[in-house]
């Protein structure tokens, strides 16, 4: 009897946003991402006869997901064709160490910052996965995507306070849950 | 709650001010504050990102079609 099964009828609500957050990382555009992570779950159904249940079902979406991205990048730069590298020997700069200020910043802390950001959101999103559905929804709705909280209250039929409260518990239950994986 | 509310920019100034009484009184809602300011930032600082409830209704729609 295989550990982990698969429950496609709930991908969307428990992975989507993992797996949107996941994507849209590593391709930089919103609408590829949703494409992405849609033709995963398609994938995921079309190939779940192959899932053998050794892993967890979001693992396995996961590694659908990075073939679908190494995928999408492969189709891209077959398109381009080869590279071409040319160096503008411009005389318009001054002389002496032009090549060296065309060098990137050896010291410069953009790329891991820009890394650890990444690795840190998908942290904060495996947290929330872990909440009770209505408190992931409220606090996402609020948080994420800023929705007010009059539209919050007459979208899901909850007053104010029922709001605040959701959004309290779920805020204590992620700060809990970054203490033990992220600090 | 205040403390949430108050990362959200939706306490009143009477709730502001009962906030900073307990702050100042209490250790415990002290620190409270500081980890909620903290992760406060920490969301800032991940971009998150969500699908809106249409977007994800579309996704099972999709998802449905293809069952």
């Amino acid at each position: 009897m295989p550990e982990n099964q698969l429950q496609p009828e709930k991908w969307v609500d428990n992975y989507a946003d993992y797996l949107f957050n996941y994507t849209i990382s590593r391709v930089g555009d919103t609408e590829l991402a949703k494409d992405l992570v849609q033709e995963t779950f398609i994938a995921g159904l079309k190939s779940s006869k192959n899932f053998k249940g050794d892993a967890a079902e979001r693992t396995w979406l996961i590694a659908i997901l990075k073939r679908k991205v190494i995928d999408h990048y492969r189709k891209i730069n077959s398109k381009k064709g080869k590279a071409e590298v040319r160096i503008n020997y411009s005389t318009d700069e001054d002389e002496g160490n032009w090549l060296e200020e065309r060098v990137a910043d050896p010291f410069s802390k953009g790329g891991d910052g820009a890394i650890e950001n990444e690795e840190l959101g998908i942290a904060i999103q495996d947290c929330i996965s872990k909440l009770p559905a209505k408190q992931a929804m409220v606090f996402t709705m609020k948080t994420i995507q800023g929705i007010s909280t009059e539209d919050i209250c007459n979208e899901l039929g909850i007053n104010p306070s029922n709001l605040w409260v959701m959004i309290h518990r779920a805020r204590t239950a992620l700060m809990g849950c970054m203490n033990k994986n992220w600090f | 709650m205040l403390c949430t509310k108050s990362q959200y920019g939706a306490a009143t100034w009477w709730e502001l001010l009962q906030l900073k009484i307990f702050i100042f009184f209490w250790k415990e809602c002290s620190e409270f504050s500081q980890r909620n300011t903290k992760f406060t930032s920490l969301c800032e600082r991940a971009e998150l990102n969500a699908l809106s409830e249409k977007e994800k209704a579309e996704m099972k729609k999709k998802l449905e079609e293809e069952f």
